[in-house]
C-alpha cells in the first residue's frame, strides 16, 4: 500500500533527497519509496516508478513528497523520524587527514615545498629509479623496500654522495633523524647518543636499550645491509658517521654493522679512530678482546648500548656488561628435552642469538646455512621468520602471527625442544599487540605439553619502549601473564634460555688499548645533511601509506604519494614517455 | 620535429595559451542546416567519434528515429527504423562539422542550433539547445511530446533567442556568465543552475524588447526559468569553438577533444590533428531515481565531455558541493581530491576561471595525455545517466571515466608519427 507524506515548503537538494531514498530503502519492511520535490517533472518520475498517488496533486515545486510503498502503516513513523534524523545530521562526517595525498613527483614537492628526504618503499625493481629522482630534486632517501640491485645502489649512493645527500638503504627497516621515527620505528628518548647502523633490528634493540637505560639519541641512521660490502664501499656509513662526528647534539657515536669486508673494515675504523669523540662499535659475530683508543668494541646489542650510556654519563668503562642478570628459573625437564629453538621476526636478533648459542654449545656456526636458518646445530635453532622464504605471499612476522605460530608448533613437536626463544618487536609499523595475537598459540603448545606429561619454556624479549604505540609495559605484562618468561634485552633473553640448560658462556673481559696513531681525518660535511640532522625533516612518503603516522605524530611534515608504477609497468608505454619528454 | 616550438612542453604551452586567450561569445541560435552544410541532405549530427547505425544504443538509435520523424522523413517510427537501417541517412560525428551534442547528440538540419563565436580564433561551434528533462530526443525519447517541443524550438524558442541575441548586437560573453557561474557552484556538466539564471538574467531584458508575440515572450521565458540545465549547451558550444583555436596548433599531447558514442570513447590530441584515438566506452556509476539501477544504465554517451576537455565539469568538481556527492557519498574532501587528482594530468590552472572553494586557484588547463598515460590517472566526467532502452530517458547520474587506452594509443601514435619510436609490431 502507498503512503504519502507531503512536507510543505521543505526545500531539499535532489542530490540530497536521493541518497535519502537509498537510505530509507534499505529500512526493513519497506517495499519501495521515493522522496522528491514535487515539481512537475519530478511528478512524471513518480508515475514512472509507479508511486504516483492523488495527494502528490496538490504538491508544489518546494513540497518535499514521500511516497512509500509498504505493508504496514506502523513504520511510517519511523520512516519520519529517519526523514528528520538524516535531513538534520546531513554535515559528513570528514575525517581529515593531516597530509596531502599526491600521484606525481611534481605534485609532491609543491604540496611540501622544502621536503628534503623521501621514504621509497615501493616494489624493488622500481626503487632505484624512484630514488634517484628523489635525488635529483635534492632529497635524502630512505629506501625501505629490498631487492635493489648492488649495482643500482652503489650507483644511487655515489650520485648522492657527490651531491652532498644521504642514502639510507636499501632495505632499511628503520631510522630516526631529529627525533622524527621512519619506517618501523620505535618512539624513544632524545638525547646525545647518535646511532648508525647497516641492520634494522640491530639498531631497534640497540635504540629501545639506551632508552631503557635511561638515556636517549640524537639520531639513528641505517645504511641498508650491503653498505660494508666491497661492492657499494661504506659511502653511507662513511658520510653518516662524518655528520654524527660533526652533529652537534650528538656526543657518542654507536655503530652497529655484521662484519664488513676488510678493507672497508680498515676504512671506516680507520675513520672512526681519527675522530674526537667516543665510539662504540659492535660488528655482529666478531669477538673483540680490547677496546681501542676511542673505539669501544661491543660483544652484544646489549653491551653496545650499555657501553653508549655509560659514556654518554661519564661513568667509567667496565670490562663486561654481559653477566647473566636475575636469576634463572627452575626448569623440570625429560631427558631428551636438551635443545632451544629461536624463531625470531628481527633479523639481526636471530643472529645475535645464533652467535651466542653457538658460542654456548661450542658450534662453528660460520658454515652456509639452509635458506632462514641462522643455525642448526644438534637440534639447536634459530630461524630469521622474516626471511625472504617465509613471507613471499605472507606478511612479515612482525605484522602478522600466523607464520611463528606455526613454527611454534613445529618446534614443541620435536622432542628434543625444551625452550622456544623468540622476540617481540614493538614500534610504527609492527602489529598493534602482538602479545595476545601469540599468546592463544602459546598457551595451546603449554596445554598440550602438560598433557603429554612435559614442560616446554617460552623465553622472550620485547625489543621496544614506553612510547611506542604499543607500550612495552602492556606487552611484558600479557606475555609474563601466560607464562612467558621475559627479559630485557635479547642478550639477556638468551644467556637465560642457556642457563635454564645448564650451559654458560664464558665472558670476555676487556680492557682499553692505545689506538695506532691515526691522523685527525678532515670532516667536511654537506650543508644538505647538516639540516637533515638539525631540523625534524620534511618527508615524501612514496608507497606504504602507514609510515607518514609516526612522521606526523613526530613533528615532521609529510606527503603522501600514492605511488603507481609509470605507465602501470607497460614497458612499450614507458619507451613511448621517455621519447616524448 | 615540433614546428616552430623546441619541445613538446612549448607546443603544450602553446595550446594552452589559446584556451586561456579563447573568447567566445553567444551570437545566435539558426537552424543547423544554414551553418552546417551537410545537414542539408538526408543526414544526422551524432555526438562521440564514427558510429555505424548497428553499433549505437538504443538510446542513439531511438534520437534518429525522433529526429526523421522530426525532419518528416518518415511517418512514423518503424518506417523511420528501416530508412535508418537501410542506410538512407549519412551519420557525422559533430565534432566533424565544428559542433558537438549532448548525450545521442543527434542534430538534425531543421534543429535550431547555439552559434558560438571565438573571437580569439575567429572560429565558430554549434550546439543544439537543452531539452530540459524527462521526456528528451537526446535520451532517445521520440513520443509526440517530444517532437512538438523540437518544433517549438524551431518556430519560437530558436528565432526568439535569435532576435534577443541581436538586439543585444555584439553577442554574450560566455566567459564572464562562466566566471560568475563557477563563483556560484557551477561546473559547467552536472550544475548548470548558476549559468542559466545568468544566462535568463542577461537575455530576459532584450526578449522583451524584440517583436515576439507575448505568449511567445512568456512561453520562452518560463521555459528558460525552468530549464536548470539550460547553460550546459551554451557551455558546450563555447568550449568546443574554444578547444578547436587551441588545436589549429598541431603539435604537443594536449587532448583537444573527448567524446562518447555509446560504444566508443574518442580523444584527440594537438600533435595528432583530426585523429580520433579510440576504446570501449565505459559505463556510469552514480545515483538512481527509483525503480532503476546500476544494471539498467546505457553505456557512456555525449560530446558534453567537451566541459571536461577545456578543464570544467569532473574536473572542478571542487567548484560545485552541491553535486559532489555524486562521486560517492563523500563530501568536500572527495572533491578537492577529485579535483587535486585532475591536476596530476593538466598542466596548469586556467586564470579565467577561478575557484573560491579551491583556493581560489583557477580551474584545471591542458590534460596532458602523457600525463594520463604515465600516473594511470584517467579523466573524470561528470554525467548524467540514461537507461538503455531508448525514451525511458534520464535515470540518475554519476561520473564516468575516460578509458586509459585511447590515451595510450594517442601518444603512440604520436611518438611514431615523430620517428622517435617503431610502430610496434603486433598492433
Amino acid at each position: 500500500m502507498l503512503y504519502t507524506i507531503v512536507k510543505q515548503n521543505s526545500y531539499q537538494d535532489s542530490v540530497n533527497l536521493m541518497l535519502l531514498t537509498n537510505k530509507i530503502s534499505t529500512m526493513e519492511g519497506i517495499n519501495k519509496v521515493q522522496v522528491m520535490m514535487g515539481t512537475p517533472a519530478n511528478k512524471d518520475i513518480f508515475k514512472g516508478a509507479g508511486l504516483y498517488t492523488d495527494e502528490l496533486e496538490g504538491a508544489a515545486s518546494n513540497d518535499m513528497c514521500i511516497v512509500v510503498d509498504t505493508d504496514s502503516e506502523e513504520l511510517i513513523q519511523a520512516v519520519l523520524d529517519e526523514v528528520d534524523n538524516y535531513l538534520n545530521n546531513q554535515a559528513l562526517s570528514s575525517s581529515k587527514e593531516a597530509f596531502e595525498t599526491v600521484r606525481s613527483w611534481d605534485k609532491a614537492t609543491a604540496a611540501l615545498p622544502g621536503a628534503n628526504l623521501a621514504i621509497i618503499s615501493t616494489p624493488g625493481q622500481y626503487a632505484a629509479e624512484e630514488a634517484e629522482k628523489a635525488i635529483d630534486r635534492d632529497m635524502h632517501v630512505l629506501i625501505f623496500s629490498d631487492n635493489v640491485a648492488v649495482e643500482d645502489e652503489r650507483r644511487i649512493k655515489e650520485k648522492a654522495h657527490e651531491k652532498g645527500l644521504l642514502v639510507m638503504g636499501p632495505d632499511c627497516g628503520t631510522a630516526v633523524v631529529s627525533g622524527v621515527p621512519l619506517a618501523f620505528a620505535n618512539v624513544m628518548k632524545t638525547g646525545k647518543i647518535g646511532v648508525i647502523g647497516a641492520s634494522g633490528t640491530g639498531i631497534q634493540e640497540v635504540t629501545t636499550e639506551i632508552d631503557r637505560l635511561g638515556a636517549g639519541i640524537s639520531h639513528a641512521i641505517g645504511t641498508g645491509g650491503r653498505d660494508l660490502s666491497e661492492k657499494v664501499g661504506a659511502i653511507t656509513m662513511l658520510d653518516g658517521i662524518k655528520a654524527l662526528a660533526q652533529n652537534s647534539q650528538t656526543e657518542v657515536i654507536t655503530l652497529i654493522s655484521k662484519p664488513p669486508a676488510k678493507e672497508v673494515r680498515d676504512q671506516v675504523v680507520q675513520l672512526l679512530q681519527s675522530l674526537s669523540k667516543p665510539v662504540v662499535a659492535i660488528f655482529l659475530g666478531e669477538e673483540p678482546h680490547n677496546h681501542e683508543g676511542n673505539v669501544y668494541y661491543a660483544n652484544t646489542l646489549e653491551e653496545t648500548a650499555a657501553i653508549a650510556v655509560d659514556l654518554v654519563k661519564g661513568n667509567p668503562i667496565k670490562s663486561n656488561y654481559n653477566t647473566l642478570q636475575g636469576d634463572v628459573p627452575a626448569v623440570e625437564l625429560k631427558p631428551e628435552q636438551k635443545t632451544i629453538k629461536g624463531l625470531y621476526s628481527g633479523g639481526t636478533l636471530g643472529y645475535e642469538a645464533a652467535t651466542l648459542i653457538s658460542r654456548g654449545i661450542n658450534f662453528d656456526n660460520s658454515g652456509d646455512h639452509a635458506e632462514g636458518y641462522l643455525l642448526n646445530a644438534n637440534g639447536f635453532e634459530v630461524i630469521d621468520l622474516g626471511d625472504d622464504i617465509y613471507t613471499q605471499g605472507k606478511p612479515h612476522p612482525m605484522i602478522d602471527p600466523e607464520t611463528r605460530i606455526q613454527y611454534f608448533q613445529k618446534a614443541a613437536q620435536d622432542e628434543s625442544t625444551a625452550i622456544i626463544l623468540f622476540d617481540v618487536v614493538l614500534g610504527y609499523g609492527s602489529h598493534e599487540d602482538m602479545a595476545s595475537a601469540l599468546i592463544p598459540g602459546i598457551e595451546k603448545i603449554q596445554k598440550e605439553a602438560q598433557a603429554n606429561g612435559k614442560n616446554i619454556y617460552f623465553v622472550a624479549t620485547v625489543c621496544g619502549t614506553d612510547q611506542d604505540p604499543q607500550g612495552i609495559d602492556d606487552q611484558k605484562a600479557k606475555l609474563a601473564k601466560a607464562g612467558v618468561i621475559l627479559r630485557d634485552s635479547n642478550n639477556q633473553a638468551v644467556l637465560t634460555a642457556l642457563a635454564m640448560l645448564d650451559i654458560t658462556i664464558a665472558e670476555v673481559q676487556k680492557e682499553v688499548v692505545p689506538a695506532k696513531e691515526t691522523a685527525t681525518a678532515e670532516i667536511t660535511v654537506s650543508e644538505a645533511i647538516q639540516k637533515l640532522l638539525t631540523e625534524k625533516p620534511n618527508v615524501v612518503n612514496v608507497g606504504l601509506k602507514k609510515f607518514t603516522e609516526a612522521i606526523t605524530a613526530n613533528g615532521g611534515r609529510v606527503v603522501q604519494y600514492d605511488w603507481r608504477p609509470v605507465a602501470g609497468g607497460n614497458p612499450r608505454m614507458r619507451k613511448v614517455l621517455s621519447v616524448l619528454r | 620535429m615540433y614546428g616552430q616550438f623546441k619541445t613538446i612542453d612549448e607546443a603544450n604551452r602553446a595550446v594552452i595559451d589559446k584556451v586561456v586567450s579563447g573568447s567566445p561569445f553567444l551570437v545566435d541560435v539558426v537552424p543547423a542546416k544554414s551553418v552546417i552544410e551537410e545537414l542539408n541532405g538526408k543526414a544526422l549530427l551524432h555526438a562521440g567519434p564514427p558510429i555505424k547505425w548497428e553499433n549505437m544504443t538504443s538510446p542513439m538509435q531511438g534520437s534518429c528515429i525522433g529526429a526523421a520523424l522530426f525532419e518528416g522523413w518518415a511517418s512514423n517510427a518503424d518506417e523511420a527504423r528501416t530508412m535508418l537501417e537501410n542506410g538512407e541517412v549519412e551519420f557525422i560525428p559533430c565534432h566533424h562539422v565544428n559542433a558537438v551534442g549532448p548525450m545521442g547528440g543527434i542534430t538534425s538540419g531543421n534543429m535550431p542550433v547555439l552559434v558560438a563565436e571565438n573571437r580569439d580564433g575567429g572560429n565558430f561551434a554549434y550546439c543544439t539547445m537543452n531539452e530540459g528533462i524527462g521526456a528528451v530526443l537526446r535520451f532517445g525519447a521520440y513520443s509526440d511530446e517530444v517532437i512538438n517541443r523540437l518544433g517549438w524550438f524551431r518556430d519560437v524558442l530558436g528565432p526568439t533567442l535569435s532576435k534577443a541575441i541581436k538586439v543585444k548586437g555584439d553577442g554574450l560573453n560566455v566567459n564572464v556568465m562562466m566566471a560568475k557561474a563557477i563563483t556560484m557552484g557551477d561546473e559547467f556538466h552536472q550544475r548548470n543552475i548558476a549559468g542559466s539564471l545568468i544566462f535568463l538574467k542577461e537575455i530576459t531584458p532584450f526578449i522583451l524588447q524584440t517583436d515576439v508575440d507575448d505568449k511567445d515572450k512568456q512561453d520562452v521565458i518560463q521555459f528558460l526559468a525552468d530549464t536548470d540545465q539550460y547553460f550546459l549547451n551554451i557551455a558546450m558550444a563555447s568550449t568546443k569553438a574554444v578547444m578547436d583555436s587551441a588545436r589549429q596548433i598541431q603539435h604537443g599531447t594536449v587532448v583537444t577533444a573527448m567524446c562518447r558514442n555509446g560504444h566508443e570513447f574518442g580523444i584527440r590530441i594537438a600533435g595528432m590533428g583530426d585523429q580520433w584515438f579510440t576504446a570501449p566506452v565505459n559505463t556510469p556509476q552514480g545515483l538512481f531515481f527509483t525503480g532503476y539501477d546500476q544494471d539498467m544504465a546505457c553505456p557512456d554517451m555525449g560530446d558534453s565531455a567537451i566541459t571536461e576537455t577545456f578543464g570544467v565539469g569532473g574536473f572542478a568538481m571542487i567548484a560545485a558541493p552541491g553535486v559532489t556527492r555524486f562521486v560517492g557519498a563523500g563530501g568536500m574532501d572527495d572533491a578537492v581530491s577529485t579535483s587535486n587528482d585532475m591536476m596530476e594530468i593538466c598542466i596548469d590552472h586556467n586564470p579565467n576561471f577561478s575557484i573560491p572553494t579551491w583556493d581560489f586557484k583557477g580551474s584545471c588547463l591542458g590534460i596532458d595525455a602523457r600525463k594520463v598515460v604515465e600516473t594511470g590517472i584517467e579523466p573524470v566526467i561528470n554525467t548524467g545517466i540514461a537507461h538503455k532502452e531508448a525514451g525511458v530517458g534520464q535515470i540518475g547520474a554519476g561520473t564516468v571515466r575516460a578509458p586509459l587506452a585511447c590515451f595510450e594509443k594517442a601518444i603512440d601514435a604520436y611518438a611514431v608519427k615523430l620517428g622517435l619510436i617503431e610502430p610496434a609490431v603486433n598492433e
